[in-house]
């Protein structure tokens, strides 16, 4: 892991590096409160993948002639940019999927259908995306495993005191957690998660994608088996993923997609899988993405991962207060302190997606729905939240305009 | 812009939905939900003694403004109506008295009412039910 000490950053100077934020919506200035669903890109990435199509693009590990060549080493030098930002011990172990939700997919299947049967038990929380949701209670119905979910309390933090509950009446053998959820931005402790599945001879899968475009992540530190995210959450492009896995388990796992460039060798009667981490990018990868995401990196580095974390922290610490100080906002989620740069709320009496909808025409861009969060939800008793998420280009102002929307909504509907 | 939107009209019918309520015992009843954003509409219909005509309609449900003033704006639009009329009423009847403009999103919100409305129809009479509302009715809730 690259290690920065910076500790903080200028939101507004850094700005300038994202085209997006030259135009106006509504006849305002873009006010873009929703990177946790998806980041906006700076033009040193967008740079970047023009740069490899115009001078270095072939595809990879195919081509005997120097532009494959190239084209192999720009990948494979994202490959290790990735295996560095999560501090892989090994390059080998990062698979580059299309984004976490295919990496999460690919371990529920190509892990869990050979390992899972009845009498297993998958946990998972009640913090969950869906992506790290369903793929494992498909998975466990279709193995005959039990599927297990780990609750919250009122803070919207997960209750460790269920989980000699939940682990009852079976074999534990995944606990699935993600280390930063997107709906509340709680930060979840995978450490403990993960000494306590391995003390159940379960593995621990960590949906990484909401953690690592804000918070430093180290997978040996967390103890964890595996780690998905998504390269469009942390300024790089759509269309690209990483997994990383322990080489020990990635190696004893069947393949996920299977075709060109993950074998071996293919006769008539049988066919041998490739090495890792060929075994599992079946087909052409997403080749420019990919280098998309190691220029990402190279610019997350650049700010400093530590730098980002404090001033979400810092926006979301002031969101917070200003937005409770309106009559009739409810907010939830753990306090400023424990959590990411995330703030979910409710308005009384108004539908979250009215008030994103007059957000809008002030130029304000808000999540309003489910967030691929429904058990939560069930858990908190609403439909749905409104979320506004902060990154390194976020600044005040758009906290007050938010403010400004809220109010202005609740004198609409008054 | 918010101010279109969000007009008196739709205001008014928002806070102060017509026929909102449950009917214990309907002839005809469905509900939807609109997995986007979480809006939930559950409609009641009694028929009057002809076994054709709407006598009666109620909707229950929790939404965005757009979705619940549409339904109740729809509430107010076919009393009165057969089954078979409401079954061929086009969506822009009751988009043209919503009078507002939509984006593709809220356009589901808007048509969530008439959609459930039409479902009860087919189940209960077997009204035909056009492709674009087949999806609802193959939902399963709980
Ligand atoms: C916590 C979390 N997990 C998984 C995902 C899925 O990401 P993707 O759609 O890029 O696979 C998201 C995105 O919203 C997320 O926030």
């Amino acid at each position: 892991m690259v290690v920065t000490a910076r500790t903080s950053l200028d939101a507004q100077k850094l700005r300038a590096d994202f085209p997006i934020f030259e135009q106006e919506i509504h006849g305002k200035p873009l006010a873009y409160l929703d990177s946790a669903v998806t980041s906006q890109k700076p033009r040193q990435v967008l740079d970047a993948m023009r740069d490899f199509y115009e001078t270095s693009n072939a595809n990879v590990h195919r081509g005997v002639y120097t532009l494959s060549e190239r084209a192999t080493e720009a990948f494979e030098g994202a490959r290790q940019k990735v295996a560095d930002f999560v501090n892989a011990p090994d390059v080998r172990e990062v698979i580059f999927t299309r984004q976490a939700t295919e990496a999460l997919n690919l371990v529920a299947y190509a892990w869990g259908l050979n390992n899972l049967g009845p009498g297993d038990l998958v946990v998972v929380t009640e913090l969950e995306h869906h992506s790290n949701f369903v793929p494992w209670q498909y998975m466990a119905e279709k193995t005959g495993a039990g599927f297990r979910m780990l609750h919250v309390n009122e803070d919207g933090e997960l209750d460790l005191s269920g989980l000699d509950e939940a682990a009852r009446d079976g074999n534990v053998k995944v606990v699935a957690a993600n280390l930063v959820s997107n709906a509340l931005g709680t930060i979840n402790p995978i450490e403990k998660l993960a000494a306590w599945a391995h003390a159940q001879g379960a593995i621990m899968v960590v949906d990484g994608a909401q953690a690592a475009p804000h918070h430093p992540v180290d997978v040996q530190a967390l103890g964890c088996d595996f780690f998905a995210l998504s390269a469009h959450k942390m300024c790089g492009p759509t269309g690209v993923g990483a997994l990383w896995g322990r080489r020990e388990i990635l190696e004893a796992m069947e393949p996920f997609n299977l075709g060109g460039h993950m074998i071996s060798k293919v006769r008539y009667e049988s066919t041998t899988w490739g090495e890792l981490p060929h075994k599992f990018e079946a087909g052409t990868s997403p080749i420019a993405e990919a280098v998309g995401l190691g220029a990402a990196i190279d610019y997350l580095n650049e700010v400093g991962i530590e730098a980002i974390e404090a001033h979400e922290q810092e926006l979301a610490a002031v969101a917070l207060e200003r937005l409770g100080e309106i009559e009739g906002v409810t907010l939830y989620g753990p306090p400023a302190d424990r959590r990411a740069g995330i703030v979910s709320f409710n308005v009384e009496g108004i539908h979250p997606h009215d008030v994103a909808q007059v957000l809008d025409s002030e130029g304000v861009a808000i999540r309003a729905g489910h967030h691929c969060c429904q058990p939560l939800m069930t858990r908190l008793a609403v439909a749905a939240t409104n979320r506004a998420s902060f990154y390194l280009y976020s600044v005040p102002e758009e906290i007050d305009r938010l403010v400004e929307g809220v109010q202005k909504t609740r004198k609409i509907f008054g | 812009m918010a101010e279109d939107l969000y007009r008196e009209v739709i205001l008014d019918h928002y806070k102060n939905p017509r026929g909102h309520g449950v009917m214990e015992d309907a002839d005809a009843q469905a509900e939807g939900v609109n997995p986007l954003c979480g809006d939930e509409v559950s409609i009641y219909v009694q028929f009057a003694d002809d076994g054709e005509t709407l006598e009666e309609v109620k909707f229950s449900g929790r939404g965005c403004a757009i979705s619940q003033a549409s339904t109740s704006m729809l509430m107010e639009m076919v009393v009165g109506k057969t089954a078979s009329e409401i079954a061929g009423l086009p969506k822009e009847a009751l988009l043209e008295e919503v009078g507002i403009p939509l984006t593709p999103v809220r356009l589901k919100c808007a048509l969530l009412g008439l959609g459930v409305l039409k479902v009860a129809l087919h189940r209960a009479k077997g009204t035909p039910l056009p492709d674009e509302w087949a999806g609802l009715d193959e939902l399963e809730l709980t």
